[in-house]
């Protein structure tokens, strides 16, 4: 059977809960309807990263983009598109700053700087259809590496292509498999890890949606690679429709004789396993990822001995990230010379970001290293949202730091990250407006390590949550200039004295927001002001005596009576009583009422 | 599904799950050809869809895997249809008028594979010639 037409719904978790679901299946029945069936094919695909303008219909061979397509929208598509060949001019993506539609994604800024390799298939193939997958060169990689290279010639690529772990940490992969290699065991295992606890981070899941294949036939590179037969994947409970895809395209990859014994008549045998993880963000560090394997407590332990020594069950144990192994196949198929020519000196291919916060194409975007955070927050990013003043971008989530505008242009990769106090982290990129405090801010990440820190040591148990008490004083306008003293000293030392990663990293947005926006916490403790107007204890409602015409609608609102006034005549609050509840910001039709 | 016993078997798999997916990995190419067939009221009722299909399975047997089939509406020619145009990247688009099968299939073979016109068949080179 060969089709004439395709069209592609997103079918990643964002798009789905925007009835995807619903609108592929209305799609098929208006195909049925017109009698098309033979000749138009409607399939689900991974997330093409523009969540902000989900659900997303890609028709192909028109190269056609539709957003923000509804179930209701299928009739027109079809009966337009698909039978008469004339575009639907309305679900064509408008582009913001030049006001024109647009109907190729090439065309879009957002996808103009982009460079997919580690998404190279989200959004292209079916990842429920193994042959899909098969099409795409899919398995070409490991059938190379099982007939035509030796377990270290793999290893040697894997160093040569420069590759480094998506993960966070950014340590060399190749380098990472070679230390397994050393280890003599009968027994090795490769580990997949797919906790993903960054909470604004979903690269990994919406790899897994959108090609789980390439995990899975990564993960097998790597066991022929350093002598593994066996691996795990890590994935976090509240990810269903991952686990779903990975399911299935397990059962299909077994089916197909591509894991499982003997694999392409060569002898060499991989399987794989799911364990699934409560989602705690500790459980995302390696050591303690083991051992909730192993079906211990998920708390870290220290290193040495490295997971590559002695990692499950004692064995040497190669833990590796979703999106890292999802780069493996294509390095192998395309070379190792091919994948260090992309990207900066020291950090070679691209990287995901998942962009959020105050801008206006949410969404996943994959770049080159090097590609600076001006090009990613303006151009592929759209700028910020309502036309406001762009204040930081917070990189590399809970563990990372803010970056302010005089850092925009500067090319990003794990080194440079480090170098102005953030880091690559997992690619979490929230952006912050003129209207975001940073102590705020900070104190919002304070909030999700001390609910995450395990309690096994104490500088990250006791010493972050006093971090937290300090910042809430200084949020509720009781703090003083030495708290700002205290909480670089205390950070400091929670940095150096924690167990794991996550203590050691835990003070990063504090202390990174301490030095690059000082004068916003001088202001809190100097002067009770909190300039975003965020912070609601030192806000004060005032009205403006020019511009109140005494309507007495604020008045009437306040729950505790505060404002007096006679009617068409100036109001004012009375500070001492008013609750800072806003009710009467809200109220007053005339802008008479600032908050400050 | 049997389990794939080599290499060379799994190959085999790719070359037959690759002619459906052809459509997609072409039409990202920028270097692909597009023969667009009008595909309105008019075009559908003068064999348009059949000669469309025409040459898919022409392409398909001739293992040309550069070239996008897409349809459009209505051309406004409507009692030359079928109507298709060939577009090569960076060339004027060539119309050809009434493609039948047969037509259909000298387009592939001629226009597309030895790159000669079928001078018999142009409706015309470019579009604003006919409105004279
Ligand atoms: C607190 C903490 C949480 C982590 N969470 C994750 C995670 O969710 N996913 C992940 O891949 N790595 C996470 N890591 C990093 C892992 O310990 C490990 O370095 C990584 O999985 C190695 O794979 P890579 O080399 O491919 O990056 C976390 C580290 C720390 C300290
Ligand atoms: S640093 Fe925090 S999370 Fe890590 S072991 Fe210590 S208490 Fe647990
Ligand atoms: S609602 Fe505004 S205009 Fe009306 S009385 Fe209050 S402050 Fe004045
Ligand atoms: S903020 Fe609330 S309590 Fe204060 S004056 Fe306005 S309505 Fe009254």
């Amino acid at each position: 059977m060969s089709y004439s037409m395709h069209l592609l719904v997103c079918g990643g978790t964002g798009c789905q809960a925007s009835e995807s679901a619903k609108l592929l299946e209305n799609l098929r029945e208006q195909i049925k309807a017109n009698g098309m069936e033979d000749q138009v094919q409607a399939l689900v695909t991974g997330c093409f990263g523009f969540c902000e303008k989900g659900p997303i219909v890609k028709v192909y061979p028109d190269n056609v983009f539709y957003v923000q397509v509804t179930p209701e929208d299928a009739k027109e598509i079809v009966e337009e598109h698909v039978v008469k060949g004339r575009r639907v001019e309305r679900l064509l993506y408008e582009e913001p700053t030049l006001e024109v539609k647009l109907a190729e994604h090439k065309q879009m800024p957002f996808y103009k700087k982009q460079y997919r390799i580690a998404l190279r298939n989200c959004g292209f193939i079916d990842p429920e259809n193994i042959e899909e997958y098969i099409a795409s060169d899919g398995y070409m990689a490991l059938g190379k590496v099982l007939t035509e290279m030796k377990p270290m010639d793999v290893v040697n690529e894997m160093k040569k292509s420069g590759l480094r772990g998506r993960g966070g940490g950014g340590f060399p992969t190749g380098m990472k498999w070679e230390f397994a290699t050393k280890y003599d065991s009968d027994v090795k295992y490769i580990v997949c890890n797919a906790d993903e606890g960054d909470p604004g981070a979903f690269m990994d899941r919406s790899i897994l949606e959108g090609d789980p294949h390439s995990v899975l036939e990564a993960m097998a590179i790597a066991g022929y690679a350093i002598g593994a037969n066996h691996g795990f994947i890590y994935i976090r409970a509240e990810y269903p429709l991952a686990i779903a895809r990975l399911k299935i395209a397990m059962d299909q990859a077994m089916e197909y004789g591509l894991l499982g014994e003997n694999i392409l008549g060569t002898g060499f045998g991989f399987t794989i396993e799911l364990k699934y993880g409560a989602g705690a963000f500790v459980c995302g560090e390696e050591t303690a990822l083991i051992h909730s394997i192993e079906g211990e407590r998920g708390e870290p332990t220290t290193k040495p001995p490295f997971p590559a020594e002695s990692g499950i069950w004692g064995k040497p144990t190669v833990v590796n990230n979703v999106e890292t192994l999802a780069n493996i196949p294509i390095i192998i198929t395309k070379g190792a010379d091919w994948f260090s020519s992309i990207g900066s000196e020291k950090s070679k291919g691209t990287k995901v970001f998942a962009l959020a916060g105050k801008i206006n194409n949410v969404g996943l975007v994959e770049v080159p290293m090097g590609t600076t955070l001006r090009e990613i927050i303006f151009e592929i990013g759209g700028g910020i949202k309502n036309g406001k003043k762009f204040k930081a971008v917070q990189t590399g989530g809970p563990s990372g730091g803010c970056i302010t505008e005089e850092n925009l242009d500067i090319p990003i990769d794990y080194e440079s990250l480090t170098a102005i106090g953030s880091m690559m982290g997992s690619g979490g990129m929230i952006v912050l407006d003129e209207d975001d405090c940073m102590v705020n801010i900070a104190k919002f990440y304070l909030e999700f390590t001390v609910e995450e820190s395990c309690g096994k040591c104490t500088p990250c148990r006791i010493g972050n949550k006093r971090l937290h008490e300090i910042l809430t004083k200084i949020t509720e306008g009781k703090g003083t200039p030495e708290d700002l003293v205290n909480l670089n000293e205390l950070g400091k030392i929670i940095k150096d004295t924690s167990l794991c990663g996550l203590g050691q990293t835990a003070p990063n947005p504090v202390l990174s927001t301490l030095k690059y926006f000082r004068d916003e916490y001088e202001a809190h403790v100097n002067e009770g002001k909190c300039i975003a107007g965020v912070c609601q204890a030192m806000l004060q409602y005032t009205i403006l005596e020019e511009k109140c015409i005494g309507c007495t609608a604020c008045a009437k609102v306040c729950p505790v009576n505060c404002i007096a006034g006679e009617p068409k005549g100036v109001h004012v609050i009375d500070q001492s009583r008013c609750i800072k509840c806003g009710a009467c910001y809200d109220r007053c039709k005339f802008d008479a009422i600032i908050k400050k | 599904m049997s389990k794939i016993k080599s290499l060379d078997e799994l190959k085999k798999i790719r070359e037959s799950a690759e002619k459906s997916f052809n459509l997609r990995a072409t039409s990202e190419d920028d270097d692909r050809v597009v023969l667009r067939v009008g595909m309105a009221t008019c075009g559908i009722a003068s064999g348009a869809r059949e000669t469309m299909n025409t040459l898919i399975n022409e392409l398909s047997k001739e293992n040309i895997t550069n070239v996008s089939v897409t349809q459009t509406g209505c051309m406004g020619y409507c009692e030359e249809e079928p109507i298709v145009e060939v577009i090569f990247p960076d060339k004027p688009s060539v119309v050809y008028a009434h493609v039948d099968e047969a037509r259909a299939k000298e387009i592939v073979q001629k226009h597309l594979k030895e790159g000669i016109l079928l001078e018999n068949a142009i409706m015309n080179k470019s579009f604003d010639r006919v409105k004279e």
